[in-house]
């Protein structure tokens, strides 16, 4: 049985068109990542998936059980951690917690039990007893993450739980998310970033003005476009012409050219290769290269590829 | 089907989220002194600079005798704009949305709300009414009437926290919700009988002001606290009924709907 299973979604908010008959298997165990940029309707998937919100149409279960009929079945075996890290000022990191706790009906003990167990995981033993207004915002999102696991859920989702954090934080928390399904929850986290998705998660689907449009591991949608990105810089911008032609069939797709920075950047399949044969390419021509370096495709150039423009 | 398990923990959840709101006093001091100070100056500043001026043509009574139920009035119903604000804030902050996805009633996050919002109205109603006797008030109608008034501003203070929780709900902005609030709070306050007489206004204003809620309810408290007779108390219990039933069904749509 699949932890999570979308059948034609869809849900719109006035004229506007949320999400658009989508369809989504996540099998169980491990971390699946909702990848878009802002808007592209991932968290209005995940309100409909926690029971925050109801489809127009189309149906949605959630270890099996259907998040409208079933809405209070679903709210007792999942976890849910929103975009704003929903922790309350006023109360301490252990307070917060136990009180999430009670409302879970785990009991006195048993939720000050767990708390315990969750601010040493998420090394915040040090400042249980401090309010919630004097925590950093990287302790705050890891405060509300453990909020969302308190009761051991079996699937837990996660909206953005990186927005807004340094690197540091973010490494952090990607280091916890990894130690949560250890035991075999399903995860399911939304982000922007493609790299967060590459680093954390199987099985990634990508969701663009309310369709899914693509899915796979992040090496199968890297292929899609074609391994690295190859890009350079010539010395005057009267050469960017020769060198796009000398070196326009080392490139696995079209070349992007921006002839203010004098910059011509391409997929390539294979990066190595191609790197050594652009600068013979250059040098035979007499062309001066003011810069040159090989990268990861952004989620910007995964979108082009696959949706024929940029994302916003 | 209301089994009994599922009874105790409705009750939990209320009185954990009940606990919750009012930790916000605790934690920070300065807020129940100042949201107490605010109307005892009030309660001063009416009495000193207006009691002068304003002759009760109710009998012999001194004007403090006049005042201090319509101040309690003033009380629960400018108190019950943190039921809003409260609201809002929460819904800004993503915490109404970590709420909605627990297995708790949808009714528990308002019940919680509101119940908090009573008992700080009840700390602060006491306080009023210590600092009325001190100026000189006196309760004329006996023990009972008198618990019976402080029972009847209770009542409406949590029956307009409930109008405040519905209005908190679809402003949603912590700090909109304020302004929002006293758009209907200054008239249904300041055109009702609760500090000058209504027979003093323009007629037109006279029919609005002698049957809206808070001169219905402060001549009823008046009745009690100072006569202690019970007129007007059904038409003010009427009232009452009708806005809880009307705003909570309200409020709890609301909180249903929110996405």
């Amino acid at each position: 049985m699949d932890a999570i299973k979308v059948s034609g979604v869809s849900k719109s908010f006035g004229d506007v068109e949320a999400l658009k008959k989508v369809v989504l298997s996540i099998p169980q165990g491990g971390i699946y990542a909702l990848l878009g940029p802002n808007g592209a309707g991932k968290t209005t998937l995940i309100k409909i998936m926690t029971t925050l919100l109801k489809p127009d149409s189309g149906s949605v279960k959630v270890g099996g059980l259907d998040v409208v009929s079933q809405a209070v079945q679903v709210r007792k075996i999942i976890g849910f951690a929103g975009q704003f890290a929903a922790i309350d000022d006023h109360l301490t990191g252990r307070e917060n917690l136990e009180m999430v706790g009670r409302l879970y009906h785990l009991g006195r003990r048993k939720a000050r039990l767990r708390a315990d167990e969750i601010l040493r995981q998420l090394d915040l033993a040090g400042a249980a007893d401090r309010t919630g207004r004097t925590y950093s915002g990287g302790m705050r999102r890891r405060l509300d993450l453990g909020a969302s696991f308190i009761t051991s859920p079996s699937i837990l989702f996660l909206d953005e739980p990186t927005t807004g954090l340094d690197p540091r934080g973010r490494a952090d928390l990607w280091d916890v998310i990894r130690e949560l399904v250890v035991g075999g929850t399903t995860l399911l986290l939304t982000t922007q970033n493609l790299e967060e998705a590459e680093e954390l998660a199987k099985q990634i689907a990508i969701i663009d003005r309310g369709r899914l449009i693509a899915e796979g591991t992040a090496s199968e949608l890297k292929e899609r476009i074609g391994g690295s990105i190859l890009e350079f810089r010539v010395q005057s911008g009267e050469q960017l012409e020769r060198a796009r032609d000398a070196t326009r069939d080392l490139f696995s797709g079209n070349q992007a050219i921006d002839p203010q920075l004098g910059r011509i950047s391409g997929s390539v399949a294979s990066s190595t290769d191609a790197l050594a044969q652009l600068v013979r390419r250059l040098d035979a021509s007499g062309i001066n290269i003011a810069d040159i370096h090989l990268r990861r495709p952004t989620l910007n150039e995964v979108f082009l590829a696959l949706t024929g423009r940029e994302s916003e | 089907m209301l089994d009994w398990n599922s009874l105790v923990n409705g009750i939990t959840d209320v009185l954990m989220l009940t606990s919750r709101n009012l930790k916000r006093y605790v934690r920070i001091p300065q807020l129940l002194v100042f949201s107490s100070i605010q109307p005892v100056m009030f309660l001063l500043l009416f009495n000193y600079v207006f009691g002068g001026a304003i002759r009760v043509s109710t009998g012999s009574h001194s004007y403090i005798e006049f005042l201090l139920p319509g101040i309690l009035m003033q009380v629960a119903m400018f108190g019950s704009t943190a039921t809003s604000v409260g609201l809002a804030d929460d819904l800004s902050k993503g915490m109404v949305d970590r709420f909605r996805s627990l297995p708790i009633a949808r009714s528990a996050v308002l019940a919680g709300r509101t119940t908090a919002d009573l008992l700080r109205n009840f700390f602060v109603v006491v306080l009023m009414v210590v600092v009325g006797m001190v100026l000189g008030f006196r309760f004329q109608g006996g023990f009972f009437h008198a618990l019976a008034a402080l029972a009847l501003v209770l009542l409406f203070a949590y029956s307009f926290s409930w109008i405040s929780a519905t209005i908190g709900l679809h402003v949603r902005d912590p700090e909109t919700v304020q302004i929002a609030s006293f758009i209907w709070i200054f008239p249904l306050v300041f055109a009702s009988g609760a500090f000058v007489p209504v027979a003093t206004m323009p007629s037109w204003l006279q029919d609005f002001a002698a049957n809206q809620p808070v001169t219905v309810t402060v001549d009823a408290l008046r009745s009690l606290m100072i006569s202690g007779q019970t007129y007007h108390v059904g038409r003010a219990l009427l009232w009452m009924a009708g806005i809880l039933v009307v705003f909570i069904f309200l409020a709890v749509r609301a909180y249903k709907r929110i996405s």
